[in-house]
């Protein structure tokens, strides 16, 4: 991990630390609850898509079935939650090889429908075998770590951020490493990287369980912050709503997926002053950002900071 | 060292390579020559797996290739440069070099991710290891450059650079010439050598410049129509009426 990036991660923490402080409103908490949560799954579609160049329209998949699993598992059998999570984790994993092994055939338009109907699947499925059908369940328990119960939310706040940075360290460190080197050159060309001996197929795969274990562990945490789902809330809606986030942010820098998905969860609600118009404004703001913000909003930060370090560094 | 037999490959009604056989001794520079169209690059991208022969047999130090998966085959020790250009764009001239030494570490996503110490030194040693290469290519000032900013020249030499840290035993250079000026030709062609001579490095080259490969060849294969119709030395080469007429064409 570069310099740039450990500062950055340093000033993320700061900030998570001070946010609950400052604002003693449990209405703003709240929200950086889940933006915390769509942070993790924004995160994941960052790599998949803006490092290894593979695209998915079915990450609410993945993140169903985290909640599902984990929440089941709980609120049915009564397990540890942490170990749930891991369980929920696994199955996506696996569920992440079905959905990639087919899918290394394809690519660009006809992937993305591929991903799609996958996430589609998973959402007939809830209603159909789910817990609950179509009107879900509830009574699932909130977060515990032994004793401890992150009942409160300020606490889940620290708990859901404080993975969004363990989930940031883990992948800044395998993107500048020889698995993440090799992500970026499939993206570049894959003749050469199958002449340079790069096992294209394992990498494709593995870089689908990698996003799709983040969207599980997203999906757990929203269980059991809510402690109630129903399968309405994974359905393509959320999965384009993940892919907005990362293409706002920036789909090559993981930093696009966080800042992405705080300001697709906040704008919402910054909106509610224009009442029965703010879904029309909403969109609005999506489409001028598409049209004017191509690479994202953080790509174009970095861009201009490095403008104006550029005559200082000069001046040395 | 690299023994091809037979081969045999058409694409639809086409037939690229029909019959072609001939080897490529350890410690040799060899030259695979030919009008455009002969089956050149065909032949390249059968010997490194791209798409398998229809029939006929490779084999490498003993071992046949022919029906094995470009990683494999990279695995094994063939390395290869690209007519068209295909470096990784995108990322820096260390970075390009760095993914060359993917088939000889073994660092995975989760050990990488939490960044254990066998990770951090394997590491170490791959970037040591490719700033080593570049030192040796001489493009180490450039390193933190982007692959894609570079000029034509010195992206053949860095397509080199990422094939060496494969740690070929052979290596397959496509045209390494086309599109460089004499000077650069010239460099590139003390390069081959020195990889041969330092490195004990095999090379079979395809390249159009006769100048190039009359220089540096011990052996030439000459293609026509996807056939072999010359095989020898440069001076043997030089003088086949087979390969005169096939250059210049025949008198009727």
């Amino acid at each position: 991990m570069n310099r740039d990036n450990s500062l950055a991660v340093l000033v993320l923490i700061a900030v998570i630390i001070f946010v609950p402080l400052v604002s003693g409103s449990a209405y703003v908490i709240t929200i950086g609850v889940f933006s915390g949560i769509n942070a993790l799954i924004a995160i994941g579609l960052c790599i998949l898509m803006g490092y290894a160049g593979q695209v998915s329209l079915g990450q609410a998949g993945f993140y169903g079935i985290g909640a599902y699993v984990s929440a089941t598992l709980t609120h049915h059998y009564g397990l540890p939650v942490p170990l749930c999570v891991a369980a929920a984790m696994i199955v996506s994993a696996f569920a992440a090889v079905i959905l990639a092994v087919p899918s290394l055939r394809l690519k660009g338009h006809y992937l993305a429908v591929a991903t799609l109907s996958f996430g589609e699947i998973i959402n007939i499925a809830l209603n159909e075998w789910g817990p609950g059908g179509p009107s879900g369940f509830g009574d699932i328990p909130t977060f515990n770590i032994l004793d401890f119960i992150f009942d409160t939310t300020t606490s889940y706040f620290y708990l859901v951020w404080g993975c969004v940075v363990l989930v940031l360290l883990f992948s800044f460190n395998f993107i500048n490493s020889r698995t993440g080197r090799a992500l970026r050159a499939l993206h570049g060309s894959e003749l050469a990287s199958r002449a340079m001996g790069l096992d294209v197929t394992a990498l494709k795969i593995k870089v689908f369980v990698i996003s799709a274990a983040y969207a599980s562990l997203a999906g757990s945490l929203y269980a059991h912050y809510v402690t109630f789902i129903s399968p309405s809330s994974f359905t393509l809606f959320y999965s384009i709503l993940v892919l907005m986030m990362v293409v706002i942010g920036g789909i090559t820098n993981l930093w696009g997926g966080v800042v992405g998905a705080i300001l697709i969860t906040i704008l919402p609600e910054l909106l509610r002053s224009f009442e029965e118009f703010d879904v029309l404004v909403y969109g609005l703001i999506l489409t001028l950002s598409l049209m004017f913000l191509r690479r994202g909003l953080v790509p174009l930060l970095i861009e201009k900071i490095k403008q104006l370090r550029g005559p200082l560094i000069a001046r040395d | 060292m690299l023994a091809i037999n037979t081969i045999g490959k058409s694409f639809g009604g086409l037939i690229a390579l029909n019959n072609v056989s001939f080897r490529v001794d350890g410690g040799s520079i060899s030259a695979l020559i030919g009008p455009n169209g002969a089956g050149k690059t065909t032949l390249l991208n059968i010997i490194s797996g791209i798409f398998p022969p229809d029939i006929g047999k490779i084999s490498f130090s003993g071992t046949t290739i022919s029906d094995l998966p470009a990683t494999k085959i990279a695995r094994a020790g063939i390395s290869r440069t690209f007519q068209q250009v295909e470096l990784f764009g995108d990322m820096t001239v260390l970075e390009n070099v760095m993914v060359g030494r993917y088939s000889r570490t073994r660092s995975g996503f989760i050990s990488s991710g939490l960044r254990l110490p066998f990770v951090r030194k394997e590491e170490r040693e791959t970037r040591d290891r490719s700033l080593g290469i570049l030192d040796y290519i001489g493009l180490r000032s450039r390193k933190d450059e982007l692959a894609s900013n570079l000029p034509l020249g010195e992206q053949r030499i860095l397509e080199i650079g990422r094939a060496l840290a494969t740690e070929p035993g052979l290596l397959l250079l496509d045209e390494p010439a086309a599109g460089l000026n004499i000077r650069e030709t010239r460099s590139l062609g003390e390069m081959i050598v020195r990889l041969r001579n330092e490195k004990k490095i095999t090379i079979l080259l395809v390249e159009h410049d006769m100048d190039l490969v009359m220089r540096i060849s011990d052996r030439i294969a000459v293609l026509n129509f996807g056939e072999v119709i010359a095989d020898g030395t440069p001076l043997e080469v030089q003088k086949n009426q087979a390969v005169i007429s096939a250059y210049l064409g025949t008198e009727e």
